[in-house]
């Protein structure tokens, strides 16, 4: 409870940002805020598992990829070839199935976007539960690579893949109707409305987190990222509860995929790249690794700039100049620079006064 | 105390980057998505250096009827998601006429929605057919359509006596596109394709997947369909298996950087493609003539480096735009009706001819049969 | 498979497996010496390439190549000196993201430097379609570059760890740091020679693939997960073993041609890595103990 007051102050921002771009006729810049929003989706969850498991993972843009990927295609590829197997049938039966026309008025038959979504999270979910097992049994480079070498298969994979388009990815994917009235898409008519689909989800994912990270599992994945034979030792199952937070965070970041690309209209295959899986390791390190505020802070700021094109042609450059001088100057995050003291510094104030502060 | 730090400088921030400068004023605003750099830095790299050239080069001579152009590059590295967010950026927030870009048809077939909803005119630079069929109002294209490449290269093949090719392609939408179009066409030529495969586009040696189709003894020709510069490597792999069947490539060779770094596996290379690349030995009375002689002496001149057929097609979309705005001014829809009507107009691409059904406006004759001989791009005129 | 379409394979996999042999054992020297994995290895391996490239213009071929390794190992240098020397015992996640910042920023650099289009070195010998017939098949000569300088650098190698007391050092280094230190060896300035040294093979390797494989601002990302699957499918640590491996893994990827299509090559050469990690995680010549006693 105390933990959904301490988001209050957020969705007074949230809804402070909508006020002052509707009165000054900026309404444009909720665009980039909704997509912002879906990326730090991920981050948080990402979070959760790098900051406060200590676990790394080189791969999650793979599991965004499941999501989106999916999704984008379940909506959008026609089932009408495989009308009578025996799969399509159940769906069918399940009531799954939308049938309408395409662009060039064939007739087309589609799995429903709610339908697609569960399906989607559910796939990455169980592939996370799959890769999870043996792969957080590994450490350090070991763990690093494995978790780099499953988003390099995922991005292979859709990026050889008649199904999903290759290098075109999935274009065309229809809105994703939540309730009647209100829809993830984006069109310039339902730009507020998204605005607070993604704010919500947002908030609710890091109400979420922000409880589970005070609970038992939260004291329990502190106990491994400080040492895990010791938390062992405790009698904490560190394998469940590693395994717990991979998949936790495999499907933030599924979910994530999910709603943007029913936002975009579309997905391709820079979205399963390593760079992009780099790039949320490097907005988690700039929040500071285990903290949530942090995370949440960096994933909007720094996805805005990036999507507004702020960094024009050096946008990899700047994320990787970020991650080397985070990593080398302020290893627990920009939020943990001590402004006060190094301006005291500066100022060539006494050290020892500032110390008893401290 | 550190929560509450975070947060207020969540605030902070949200209000500072809302408060931007407000736009010029009376300048005619053309927005511009390209990959600058990333996976298709080929392709964006010469597009943006083009349209910065062309913009100088038309607000120097006094602009468009008095207007001046102000020319907004935003470099998507293929990215289609920060093409989306750029498209409806430029759109809504600088207000441009007309977006040209993006650079490759993932990109491109991403925003066409945006841009038909939005009521803006979209001139691509990427060659995929989806993109102007179904036609969509506002969206066109200046490369010219992949069949027809295919169609050239088939033909072409007719004429030798070949019957049974291999294909092979890069990953990229480039790629695939052609490899589609190669493989519905081929039996219209009365061609079987009996062997095709797809390669990574940073391959960087393909000799294995060379040996294993010329050991397929029946395959008389290789069509290699990519951008990227495993088209260099997949000539000199061939010849260096000492394999010499017929290699043809798709336009996208249309680099002389490939040739230098295929070298003396270039030679005998057949390929279609625009004009740009053999201005020199065209006949005078040839409409392009002039303004590819141009194009090619302003580029090389000012960027010390060879022109390309893809810096052409951003060439193109800024002409035909120009053009446009010539006759329907700061308008989109005029200019959109201007762009349909325009007819007879040449680029470096070919002569276009658009209409209500045709986006693109080029025919089968935009492009010409060429070879590589001694290093360099002459007409092809068969054996 | 007609016994000339074998040999063909088989030498498209010695040469792919020679250059993943030689960028995993540029990971090997840093991590024996440091226990860090390099991740802007493949980037020395572009430097090497670019620079040779841009050095020809100017002098003879040989000096360009012998220069290029010079400048790219005092990058190497510089590197270390700047981004790792002055950390105190620096986490292992904490040193992976600092590397592949550094790999993200070299690209950058030279794309800025050189531009996003491809060059190459001329071929040491013939040209782009001159190839030796064995046994049917036929290869470059360049090939046998590869092949020949690959193999000298590797028993170069072994002798200078061997028999130089700077060698010995190093190894001293790499078995136990705080033993050596108390040794009276300057572990520091072991660190950056084997940043110099990994530095400098890379470059080597870099320019004489250039022929093959052009050299690009971006090669080398792919390079450097292709070096690190080699590196720890044959044992972290271990030159013998990433011999084995890179051979290994490029003649599996030149035969999977065959019966894989093309695109999925790379998700297959991945997934048997992570096979490997699964199920022997100290590689498949690494030995249990030898791994445990690691610092991750």
């Amino acid at each position: 409870m105390k933990k959904l007051l301490s988001i209050l102050p957020l969705l007074v921002v949230v809804i402070g940002v909508h006020l002052l771009t509707s009165a000054t006729d900026t309404m444009y810049y909720l665009t980039q805020m909704t997509m912002s929003a879906y990326y730090s989706l991920l981050i948080i969850g990402l979070c959760v598992l790098m900051g406060y498991a200590g676990q790394i993972s080189l791969g999650h843009a793979g599991f965004f990829a499941i999501g989106g990927y999916l999704s984008a295609a379940l909506t959008t590829r026609s089932l009408i070839p495989y009308q009578d197997t025996l799969p399509v049938k159940l769906l069918d039966s399940a009531g799954f199935l939308l049938a309408g026309q395409d662009l060039y008025g064939d007739s087309l038959l589609v799995v429903t976007p709610w339908a697609a979504c569960i399906l989607a999270v559910v796939t990455a979910a169980l592939i996370a539960v799959a890769i999870g097992i043996p792969v957080l049994k590994l450490k350090g480079h070991y763990l690093a690579m494995a978790t780099l070498g499953f988003g390099i298969i995922i991005y292979r994979v859709v990026l050889a893949s008649e199904y999903f388009g290759e290098a075109d990815g999935i274009s065309e994917v229809p809105a994703f109707v939540l309730l009647p009235g209100l829809s993830v898409s984006g069109n310039f008519g339902d730009r507020v409305q998204n605005y607070y689909i993604a704010w919500g989800l947002l908030l609710i994912g890091m109400v979420l987190l922000l409880n589970l990270m005070d609970s038992r599992v939260g004291r329990a994945l502190r106990g491994i990222h400080g040492s895990e034979e010791a938390a062992d030792a405790m009698g904490v199952n560190t394998a469940r509860f590693k395994l717990q937070t991979f998949v936790l965070s495999a499907v933030f970041a599924a979910i994530a995929g999910v709603f943007l690309t029913h936002y975009n209209g579309g997905i391709g295959p820079s979205e399963a790249g390593v760079m992009k899986s780099v790039r949320y390791v490097a907005i988690v390190a700039v929040g500071g690794m285990a903290n949530l505020w942090g995370a949440l802070l960096m994933g909007i700021v720094l996805n805005f700039l990036s999507l507004r094109g702020s960094f024009g042609s050096y946008d990899d450059a700047v994320f990787g100049l970020i991650l080397i001088l985070i990593m080398l100057f302020a290893p627990n995050g920009i939020l943990s620079i001590n402004v006060r003291y190094r301006l005291g510094q500066l100022l060539g104030r006494n050290k020892q006064d500032r110390e008893g502060e401290m | 105390m550190k929560k509450f730090v975070s947060k207020f400088l969540m605030a902070v921030l949200a209000v500072t980057l809302f408060a931007v400068p407000a736009a010029w004023a009376e300048n005619i605003k053309v927005g511009a998505i390209l990959a600058v750099t990333g996976p298709a830095s080929f392709l964006g790299g010469p597009e943006a250096r083009t349209l910065e050239m062309l913009v100088e080069d038309v607000n120097s001579r006094g602009g468009i009827n008095g207007n001046m152009i102000e020319l907004i590059i935003k470099d998507s590295a293929a990215s289609p998601e920060k093409a989306i967010s750029f498209a409806k950026q430029l759109i809504e927030e600088e207000n441009v006429l007309a977006i040209i870009g993006p650079s490759t048809s993932g990109e491109t077939l991403k925003i066409k929605n945006i841009c038909e909803e939005a009521k803006v005119p979209l001139l691509s630079c990427a060659s995929a057919e989806l993109i102007v069929n179904p036609v969509a109002a506002y969206v066109f294209k200046t490369p010219q359509n992949d069949s027809f490449a295919a169609k050239k290269i088939f033909m072409e093949m007719n004429k030798m006596g070949i019957s049974k090719i291999a294909v092979l392609a890069g990953n990229t939408g480039f790629g695939k596109a052609g490899k589609e179009q190669l493989l519905t066409i081929a039996p219209e030529f009365n061609i079987e394709v009996v062997e095709a495969e797809v390669y990574d586009k940073s391959s960087n040696d393909l000799s294995a997947v060379v040996a294993k189709i010329k050991a397929n003894k029946d395959v008389q020709a290789v069509v290699n369909w990519s951008v990227v510069p495993a088209q260099a490597i997949v000539a000199k792999n061939m010849r260096q298996a000492g394999w010499d069947v017929p290699l043809f490539q798709s336009h996208g060779f249309g680099n002389i950087k490939y040739v230098e770094a295929a070298g003396a596996a270039a030679e005998g290379i057949i390929f279609p493609a625009g004009r740009l690349l053999i201005a020199d030995s065209l006949s005078d009375d040839n409409p392009q003539k002039g303004l590819l002689l141009e194009y090619k002496k302003n580029y090389e001149d000012k960027y010390k480096e060879t022109v390309s057929t893809f810096g052409g097609h951003a060439y193109d979309a800024f002409t035909i735009l120009m053009a446009a705005i010539a006759e329907g001014g700061n308008d989109r829809d005029k200019v959109r009706a201007a762009l349909e009507g325009l007819k007879n107009f040449a680029g470096t691409a070919g002569v276009f001819n658009f209409s209500a059904e045709d986006h693109n406006g080029l025919g089968m004759d935009a492009f010409q049969m060429m070879t590589v001989k001694d290093g360099k791009f002459v007409a092809y005129t068969g054996k | 498979m007609t016994l000339e379409l074998s040999i063909q394979y088989l030498m498209a996999g010695i040469t792919y497996g020679s250059i993943y042999a030689i960028v995993a054992i540029g990971f090997n020297i840093i991590y024996n010496t440091t226990g860090i994995i390099n991740f802007a290895q493949g980037e020395f391996v572009m430097f090497g390439g670019m620079i040779a490239i841009t050095l020809l213009n100017f002098m003879p071929l040989p000096l360009a190549i012998f220069l290029a390794v010079v400048i790219t190992m005092f990058i190497g240098a510089l590197i270390e000196i700047c981004f790792i020397r002055w950390l105190k015992s620096p986490s292992v996640l904490r040193m992976i993201i600092i590397t592949i910042g550094i790999s993200i920023l070299s690209r950058e650099v030279a794309v800025h430097i050189w531009g996003e289009s491809i060059r190459s070195l001329p071929y040491f010998v013939g040209n782009e379609i001159t190839s030796i017939p064995i046994l049917g098949a036929r290869i470059s000569p360049q090939v046998m570059w590869v092949v020949l300088v690959s193999a000298l650098m590797v028993v170069c190698l072994g002798l200078f760890f061997k028999t130089t007391s700077v060698g010995r050092e190093m190894r001293a280094c790499a078995s136990n740091r705080k033993a050596a230190t108390l040794c009276g060896i300057n572990t520091r300035n072991m660190v950056t020679l084997s940043f110099v040294l990994s530095a400098g093979i890379g470059a080597l390797a870099g320019c004489i693939m250039s022929p093959i494989t052009y050299s690009q601002y971006d090669m080398g990302t792919g390079l450097a997960i292709k070096g690190f699957t080699v590196a720890i499918l044959g044992g972290l640590g271990s030159s013998g073993g990433a011999v084995v491996a890179g051979l290994l893994l490029g003649v599996i990827e030149a035969f999977s041609v065959s019966v894989v299509p093309l695109a999925f090559q790379d998700a297959i050469s991945i997934a048997i890595l992570l096979g490997i990690l699964f199920i022997r995680p100290q590689g498949l010549f690494g030995s249990k103990e030898a791994a445990g006693l690691k610092e991750y």
